[in-house]
C-alpha cells in the first residue's frame, strides 16, 4: 500500500533532481568553457600566457669572454666556467636547512642567517659566486628550496702578477674595470645568447625549449708581449727593487722595428687571481701612466738638435774648462773638468757644462720642436686606460736657465713608454712606429720619418760610445753584443722645487748596436743608498734585461770576444 | 512485501527469458561498463599526473581490483540484508568515530583515522554508506512522507556521525554525510514546506557559522575562493595554479604528459583532488567533456536504478547514493575551477586514493542489488 502513495511523489522528485542536477552541471561547465576555450582576456589566452609565464623562460647564455694571449700564444687571461650560487631569502630565510647549507658553503651558520634576515625581503641574493662547478655542485643537489644555481664565467690570469697591470682585470660580472682588459672590452665581450627553458616550481631547469640566439663568443686578442720577456724582466726589476730599496720601477722593451711593445713591466704588482689585498697603487701599469722627467736621456735628443742645427758634428770640439758654467744665478758643474772635448764625449761623458754651452748656441727652440717630433707630450694613442701623454710645457716666455734645463731633460714629463718611443727612432733609422700593444703580425702601420738614417746612425755610435769604457754606462753593457744607451739621473720634483735625497734613475737604450731589434728603458724610482745613478742602478738592469732578452729573440751574438776561450787562463768580455 | 502481486500480470514476457549470466550475478551491465570506461579513463590520466611512474598507475590498478571486487561482492547482498545490518553498521560506526575523537591518529592537524593493527581506515569513510543505509532503513518501514517525529529521529541519526566527523575536524566529509542523508529524507518524499524552510534556515545560519562555527583556515579558503589573487602564494596558490593549468588546456589541451602545471610541479596535489586540473590542461576541454559525459551516464544509470526501484528501501538508497555522487563530482570540480572553496573532496574513481574509491564502488555494488533486485523478483 505504501507504494501507491509514495510513487507516483517520489518519481516526480526524481525529475526535479535531474532537473537540478543538469543546471549545476551546466554551471560547471560553463565555467569551464569559459577559463578554456571563451573568455579572451581572463580566459584562455591569458591563462595560457599565465601557465607558459610560469615554466618558460627566456634566459641568457653567457658568452665566453675573448681569451688574451701573448704573442707567442700563451695565455694571459682566460675565462673558465663556473657556477655562482644564489638564493631567495624570501623563502631561505625561514628555512630549517639553513645549517646543512651553511656548512656545505662552508659558512658561519650566525653569518649566513645575519645575511638573510638583512635581505628577507628581496628576492635575490647572491650566497657564493664563481664557485667551481664540482664544489656548486654539492650544494645545489641537496634542492634546498631557495638556493639555485647560475652558470657564469670567471676570469684566470695564468700569468698572474707578471703581465697583470698591463691585462688588467674584470669585475664580477666579466666586464673589463682595467688595463687592455678595459681597452678592448667591447671586443672581448662577445654578446649574450638567448635560449628558452622550462623551469618547473623549484626553479629547476627541467628542459631546454630551444635557442633564440647563440651566443656569440668575444674574439681573443694577442698581445704584442712576449710572456717568456715579460717574466724575465718582471725577475730582474723585482731584484733591482729589492737590492736598491727603491720604491717603484718599471721597464719597458719595444721592437725596434715595428714599435711593437715586446715587455712591459711595473713594481709593485698585484696578483689579479686574488685580489683580496690589492692596493690601487698596485694596478697602476706605471709604465704608461706614471710621468717622470727624463732627465740626461734627453741629452741624445739634444744632440739631434746640435746636429739637425749644422752648426756641430760628433766630432766638433768644446771647451768645457773649467767644468763648471753659471747659468743666471745657477750653477751647473761637470764630475770633473773635462777640457777640451767633443761633442760626442759631451754625451758619453753626460756633460752639463758641455750641453748648456751647445743649448745656448742653438737655442731652445729647435730642442724642443726635436723633442716634440720625438713624441714627447704626445700621447701614445694606444686607448690604454689611464695613459699618459707627459708634458712638454709652451711657454711664452722662457728664462735662460728654462732653456738650458730644457736641454737635460728637466722641467719636462715623459712615461718610459713614451721616453722607449722616442730612443725608438734612433734604432730604426730615423723612423717612428706607433706604439702597439698587439701584436702586428707584419701587417705594419706606416711609420712617420723623423730623422735621417745618417742622423740616427750618428747618435746610434754617441750611444754605444756611453758603454765604452769612459762612458757613463758601462754596466750597461752585454755580454756577446754591443749596445748603446743613455743614462739619466735626476731628482725628484716635490713641492717647492727638487728633492736633494730623492731621484729617480734611468736608463734608455738600444740593442745590438749594429742592427738593433730592441729599445729598452729602465726607471727606477727613489732607489735609497749610496749608487742612485742612472749607470749604477739603472744600467745594470738594463744589460741583464737586455742580454736575456736578446738571447730568447735569437740574435746572433756580434763580439767574438764575448766567447770565453776554453782552455785560456784568460777570459776576456767583449767591450768597446 | 506484497510485491509480486502486481508482478504476476506482467511478468510473462519475461519468464521467456532465461536469466542472463550477469543478472544471476547481480550485475548491471551498462552502469559496470561505464565504470570500467571511467576507471581506465582515470588510470590513462593519472599516469601523467603522477609524473608517468608506472608505479603509481600499478598501485592505483591494485585498488581498482579491491574496489571493483568488493562493488561485485556488495552487488551479492540482498537489500533486506542491508536493511537489517544498518543499525548494527551504524552504531559500529559511531563507536569508532567516538574511538577517533580519542586515540585516533592524525595528519595535518586533523585526526581522522584509527589505526588496527597497522592497518589504517577512516571510520568517516565507512559512514559515508552507513548513513544512507540507516536512514533509508529508519524510514523504509514506516509511512512515507515521514510525520515529524520521524523526520526529528532521522535528523538525530544524521547529525551525529556529521557532528563528530566535524570536531576532526573534517568538514568535507561532515558536509558530504549530511548531504547524503538530507537526500534520504529528500528521496523520502518530505513536504517542499520542509525543504523551503531548510534552504532559509542555511542561509540564515551562514553568519552564525561564519562567526562562531567555522575555524580560521577554513574561512580563509572561502575568502580565498572569491579572491584567490589576495594570497598568490599562499591560500590562493592552489586555485591560481588550477585555474592556470585548466585555461591554458584550451580546446585540445598540451598533449598527454605535456602539460607543463602539473609536470614542472606548480599544480599541487596533481594526482589526487586537483587531477582534474590535468586532464584539463593535457586533453582540453575535449577531455573535461568526455569525463563530463560518462559522469552524466552514470548518473542517469543511478537515477533510473532509483526510478525502477521495487522498494522504498531501494528507492531511497539509490537516489541517495547516486546523489552523493553528484555531490563529490561538483564539489571536487567547482573546487578546481574555483567555484566553491578548496575542501578535501576527491574526484571520484579518477583521484589517486583506495579509501573513498572503495567507498564509492561498495555504493556502486548497493546500487546494482537495488538494480538487480528489481529483476530477480521479476524472474
Amino acid at each position: 500500500m505504501k507504494k501507491k502513495v509514495n510513487q507516483p511523489v517520489a518519481l516526480w522528485r526524481f525529475y526535479v533532481v535531474i532537473f537540478v542536477l543538469c543546471s549545476m552541471l551546466t554551471l560547471l561547465v560553463g565555467r569551464i568553457l569559459s577559463l578554456q576555450v571563451l573568455d579572451v582576456d581572463r580566459g584562455y589566452e591569458f591563462l595560457q600566457g599565465q601557465g607558459e609565464m610560469r615554466s618558460v623562460r627566456t634566459v641568457e647564455i653567457p658568452a665566453y669572454r675573448g681569451m688574451i694571449s701573448d704573442r707567442r700564444g700563451e695565455p694571459l687571461a682566460v675565462s673558465t666556467p663556473v657556477v655562482s650560487i644564489w638564493a631567495n631569502p624570501k623563502v631561505l630565510h625561514t628555512s630549517e636547512r639553513l645549517p646543512e647549507l651553511a656548512q656545505a658553503l662552508g659558512m658561519p651558520l650566525k653569518t649566513l642567517a645575519d645575511k638573510l634576515s638583512r635581505y628577507k625581503n628581496k628576492q635575490f641574493m647572491y650566497l657564493s659566486r664563481h664557485q667551481v662547478p664540482a664544489d656548486a655542485r654539492v650544494v645545489l643537489q641537496k634542492r634546498i628550496k631557495g638556493v639555485y644555481g647560475e652558470r657564469e664565467y670567471r676570469r684566470f690570469y695564468p700569468a698572474g702578477e707578471v703581465a697583470a697591470q698591463l691585462v688588467g682585470f674584470t669585475n664580477l660580472d666579466d666586464e673589463g674595470i682595467g688595463g687592455l682588459e678595459l681597452s678592448y672590452n667591447d671586443w672581448l665581450m662577445g654578446k649574450p645568447g638567448k635560449k628558452k627553458i622550462i623551469k618547473d616550481l623549484h626553479g629547476d631547469v627541467v628542459r631546454d625549449i630551444g635557442v633564440l640566439e647563440e651566443a656569440r663568443p668575444g674574439k681573443d686578442i694577442t698581445l704584442s708581449i712576449d710572456l717568456r720577456l715579460q717574466y724575465l724582466q718582471q725577475r730582474e726589476l723585482q731584484k733591482a727593487i729589492a737590492l736598491n730599496g727603491a720604491s717603484s720601477g718599471s721597464i719597458v722593451t719595444l721592437d725596434a722595428k715595428t714599435g711593437e711593445v715586446l715587455a712591459m713591466v711595473n713594481y709593485p704588482v698585484y696578483n689579479p687571481n686574488n685580489r683580496k689585498n690589492m692596493r690601487p697603487a698596485d694596478m697602476r701599469n706605471r709604465a704608461m701612466t706614471d710621468v717622470y722627467e727624463p732627465g740626461s736621456t734627453m741629452k741624445a735628443l739634444t744632440l739631434v738638435a746640435a746636429l739637425e742645427s749644422g752648426k756641430y758634428t760628433t766630432s766638433t770640439m768644446i771647451d768645457t774648462t773649467p767644468g763648471t758654467i753659471w747659468v743666471g744665478r745657477k750653477q751647473f758643474r761637470d764630475y770633473r773638468n773635462y777640457g777640451e772635448i767633443s761633442v760626442s764625449r759631451i754625451v758619453e761623458k753626460s756633460s752639463q757644462v758641455g750641453i748648456t754651452k751647445i743649448a745656448q748656441d742653438i737655442g731652445h727652440e729647435p730642442i724642443w720642436n726635436v723633442f716634440s717630433r720625438f713624441g714627447i707630450g704626445q700621447s701614445p694613442s694606444t686607448g690604454f686606460p689611464g695613459e699618459s701623454s707627459g708634458r712638454l710645457p709652451t711657454r711664452p716666455k722662457w728664462h735662460a736657465i728654462e732653456k738650458v734645463t730644457l736641454a737635460f731633460g728637466y722641467g719636462l714629463t715623459a712615461t718610459p713608454l713614451q721616453l722607449a718611443h722616442a730612443f725608438s727612432v734612433f734604432a730604426n733609422n730615423g723612423m717612428q712606429q706607433p706604439v702597439s700593444l698587439l701584436a702586428l703580425d707584419g701587417e705594419q702601420p706606416p711609420g712617420s720619418p723623423i730623422i735621417t738614417p745618417q742622423l740616427a746612425q750618428a747618435v746610434l755610435e754617441v750611444l754605444h760610445s756611453v758603454t765604452g769604457k769612459d762612458g757613463t754606462a758601462q754596466k750597461a753593457r752585454v755580454a756577446g753584443y754591443a749596445v748603446g744607451g743613455k743614462t739619466g739621473t735626476v731628482h725628484k720634483a716635490v713641492a717647492g722645487g727638487y728633492a736633494e735625497d730623492k731621484y729617480v734613475a734611468l736608463f734608455a737604450g738600444v740593442a745590438p748596436i749594429e742592427n738593433p731589434r730592441i729599445v729598452t728603458v729602465v726607471v727606477i724610482n727613489e732607489p735609497k743608498g749610496e749608487n742612485h745613478g742612472g749607470g749604477s742602478v739603472a744600467a745594470p738592469i738594463f744589460s741583464s734585461v737586455v742580454e736575456g732578452a736578446l738571447r730568447l729573440l735569437n740574435v746572433a751574438p756580434t763580439e767574438t770576444e764575448a766567447v770565453v776561450t776554453v782552455g785560456a787562463s784568460e777570459v776576456k768580455v767583449g767591450a768597446a | 512485501m506484497g510485491d509480486y502481486v502486481r508482478q504476476l500480470p506482467q511478468g510473462s514476457s519475461d519468464m521467456a527469458r532465461a536469466p542472463s549470466l550477469a543478472m544471476r550475478f547481480h550485475i548491471d551491465v551498462p552502469l559496470l561498463l561505464l565504470l570500467m570506461a571511467l576507471t581506465s579513463y582515470g588510470l590513462f590520466v593519472l599516469y601523467s599526473a603522477s609524473g608517468g611512474e608506472m608505479s603509481a598507475v600499478i598501485r592505483q590498478g591494485r585498488f581498482f581490483l579491491i574496489a571493483y571486487v568488493l562493488m561485485i561482492a556488495a552487488a551479492q547482498v540482498s537489500l533486506q540484508r542491508f536493511a537489517r545490518w544498518a543499525p548494527w553498521l551504524y552504531a559500529m560506526g559511531i563507536a569508532a568515530l567516538v574511538a577517533v575523537a580519542f586515540v585516533g591518529v592524525g595528519a595535518k592537524g586533523a585526526q581522522r583515522w584509527l589505526e588496527i593493527a597497522g592497518f589504517r581506515f577512516q571510520p568517516s569513510e565507512i559512514m559515508k554508506l552507513t548513513v544512507p543505509l540507516t536512514l533509508a532503513w529508519y524510514l523504509a518501514d514506516r509511512t512515507l512522507p515521514p510525520q515529524l517525529r520521524y523526520l526529528l529521529g532521522s535528523l538525530a541519526l544524521l547529525g551525529v556521525p556529521a557532528f563528530l566527523i566535524l570536531r576532526q575536524p573534517d568538514l568535507g566529509t561532515a558536509l558530504l554525510i549530511a548531504a547524503s542523508g538530507l537526500f534520504v529524507l529528500f528521496m523520502a518524499g518530505i513536504g517542499w514546506r520542509y525543504i523551503f524552510g531548510a534552504v532559509v534556515a542555511a542561509v540564515s545560519s551562514a553568519w552564525p557559522a561564519w562567526q562562531f562555527v567555522l575555524k580560521d583556515y577554513q574561512k580563509q579558503r572561502i575568502l580565498t575562493m572569491f579572491n584567490p589573487d589576495s594570497d598568490k602564494l599562499g591560500a590562493g596558490w592552489n586555485i591560481i595554479q588550477s585555474k592556470t593549468a585548466i585555461g591554458s588546456g584550451g580546446w585540445s589541451g598540451k598533449g598527454w604528459m605535456h602539460g607543463t602545471q602539473s609536470h614542472l610541479d606548480f599544480l599541487p596535489e596533481s594526482h589526487t583532488d586537483f587531477i582534474i586540473a590535468v586532464l584539463a590542461e593535457e586533453f582540453g576541454l575535449r577531455g573535461v567533456l568526455i569525463l563530463l559525459g560518462l559522469y552524466l551516464l552514470i548518473l542517469l544509470r543511478g537515477f533510473w536504478i532509483g526510478v525502477q526501484a521495487q522498494t522504498s528501501f531501494g528507492r531511497m538508497i539509490a537516489g541517495s547514493l547516486t546523489l552523493t555522487f553528484f555531490v563529490y563530482i561538483f564539489v571536487n570540480m567547482g573546487m578546481v575551477a574555483g567555484l566553491l572553496p578548496v575542501v578535501g573532496v576527491p574526484l571520484p574513481l579518477v583521484s589517486a586514493g583506495g579509501t573513498s574509491l572503495v567507498t564509492l564502488m561498495a555504493g556502486f555494488g548497493i546500487l546494482m542489488a537495488v538494480s538487480t533486485e528489481r529483476r530477480m523478483v521479476t524472474v
